[in-house]
């Protein structure tokens, strides 16, 4: 099953059996509002704190995901999530509400697509049934953790981004119809030495860049394989570097076919910034925009490279640089 | 100290960094000069108005009436935070939201909300001088040394 020297094949390809994305206000003007599953027009989604908020996104996007893989929760084996917050503690709040046998995971910004590839792991080792792997973010959240009080007043640079208020959600399973998960590359730590934590983009770059050579040189694909590869959040200033990146590095990718979920989500909107981030961006994208536009034949092989930025306040204050991965799953219809 | 840094990393970090570089768009500073200068001075003005208020219609002198223009523009400040309209005006104006009064208050009030789900204890009153505390101690800090200065030199004349 392991594949060259850092990826995994998956020969009984599991299924991605159901899938769902939660969305907040924000997401909800955003250009792919009619791709998310529920969305909110309350930021507080009717809870006294953005961390219970943020919950609520996650247990909803698990169910809805779990409903529309025509099962039921007791069914689900095993639950792999993890989140932005200290201790993860949408995702162990969210399992306690479900109590499905849980695995807490945290990649940062990269945990959708880390569990997306261990849940397709477990599947394809038959180790499990049926895997659930879910993660949010929650704006208000991610900004008072990793930032300042979400009503202080400070102004951002151009390269900051928006933290993706939502949460994604995917049933892997055995069998079934679907679209098909069909391998995965684990990234390793790549950190250039970046430490501005309001441009996570030019930090995270590499990491993508890393995993994606990684991916092709393991599976001994031709670069144009691909009908689109997929990197999480690094915006318009990260795909731009990575944009760069990718031909200097002798990986002869068409570009048009390379996009980011930082750069979908809210579409040209200056408001955000360099774009969306945040674990609920690529979930949402994926679970919502993309697998649902695969399903209908517009790409049939997709290449997803979560990104992220596994640094933490304490860290940036102490000086250190900010350490990133980037984890790639590929993606088939049948 | 930038050189120290740059030491430290190594040829392909550096020359990621260059490149890195050329992509990041640039800060807009024509402009945010600009509008702190306006927001800013606008700020001035208006608390200026209040002073005035004040000496004419309340018959403060020029000196008694500081403290209360202090406290309308702290009112206000802290009104437009917990209305959630002051962290929009800021992202727009820059620095010159953040001249002192109207922004020492807004730092309190947006820590003194965002905790307030903590409870009023170790929440509201815990976590509201988290931004403001290190003003007030550094604050202090100066002004003593500022005070042991002037106390020196009023001495020798």
């Amino acid at each position: 099953m392991r594949q060259g020297h850092q990826s995994w094949v998956f020969p009984l390809k599991p299924v991605i059996l159901g899938h769902a994305a939660i969305g907040g206000p924000f997401e909800a003007k955003g250009p792919l509002a009619e791709d998310f599953d529920i969305l909110h027009g309350d930021l507080n989604l009717g809870q006294d704190s953005w961390e219970k908020a943020e919950k609520v996104l996650l247990e909803e996007a698990c169910s809805k995901a779990v409903e529309k893989a025509g099962l039921t929760k007791e069914q689900i084996n095993f639950m792999l999530a993890g989140d932005l917050m200290n201790q993860i503690i949408s995702a162990s709040f969210s399992a306690r509400t479900l109590s499905i046998p849980f695995l807490g995971i945290f990649g940062a910004c990269s945990t959708a697509m880390e569990g997306l590839a261990l849940a397709a792991l477990m599947v394809n080792s038959q180790a499990a049934e049926y895997v659930l792997a879910a993660t949010s973010s929650h704006n208000g959240a991610a900004e008072k953790q990793y930032r300042y009080p979400t009503e202080y007043g400070s102004q951002k640079p151009p390269t900051a981004q928006w933290t993706v208020t939502g949460a994604g959600a995917a049933v892997v399973a055995s069998q079934g119809k679907g679209l098909r998960i069909t391998g995965a590359t684990i990234g390793h730590i790549v950190d250039m030495g970046l430490t501005d934590p309001f441009n996570m983009g030019a930090a995270m770059a590499p990491a993508a860049l890393s995993t994606i050579d990684s991916h092709f040189r393991d599976f001994q694909l031709p670069h144009d394989h691909y009908d689109l590869i997929v990197t999480g959040d690094l915006g318009r200033t990260g795909h731009a570097i990575l944009s760069d990146l990718l031909p200097k590095h002798h990986m002869h990718i068409p570009l048009e076919r390379y996009i980011d979920c930082g750069k979908l989500i809210y579409g040209e909107n200056p408001n955000v910034w360099s774009g969306g981030s945040g674990c609920g961006c690529i979930a949402t994208v994926t679970y919502g925009h993309l697998l649902r536009r695969m399903k209908q034949g517009e790409w049939k092989r997709i290449l997803l490279v979560a990104t992220g930025a596994l640094l933490s306040p304490l860290t940036f204050q102490q000086g250190e640089s900010i350490p990133c991965i980037a984890h790639a799953v590929a993606v088939e219809s049948e | 100290m930038a050189d120290q840094k740059k030491k430290k990393l190594t040829p392909v970090q550096q020359e990621y960094q260059e490149l890195a570089k050329g992509h990041e768009p640039p800060r807009p500073l024509l402009r945010n000069f600009t509008r702190a200068f306006l927001v800013g001075g606008g700020i001035c003005m208006i608390g200026q108005g209040i002073q005035e208020m004040f000496i004419h219609y309340f018959h403060f002198t020029e000196k008694t009436a500081g403290n209360p223009t202090v406290a309308v523009l702290i009112i206000l400040s802290a009104l437009l935070t917990g209305l959630g309209l002051y962290d929009r005006i800021a992202q727009w104006a820059g620095a010159g939201t953040s001249v002192p009064v109207t922004g020492f208050a807004n730092s309190i009030a947006s820590a003194a909300i965002e905790h307030r789900s903590e409870g009023f204890v170790l929440g509201v009153g815990g976590n509201m001088f988290k931004l403001a505390g290190s003003v007030i101690v550094f604050g202090v800090a100066a002004a003593f040394v500022v005070g042991l200065i002037k106390t020196l030199f009023t001495m020798g004349g």
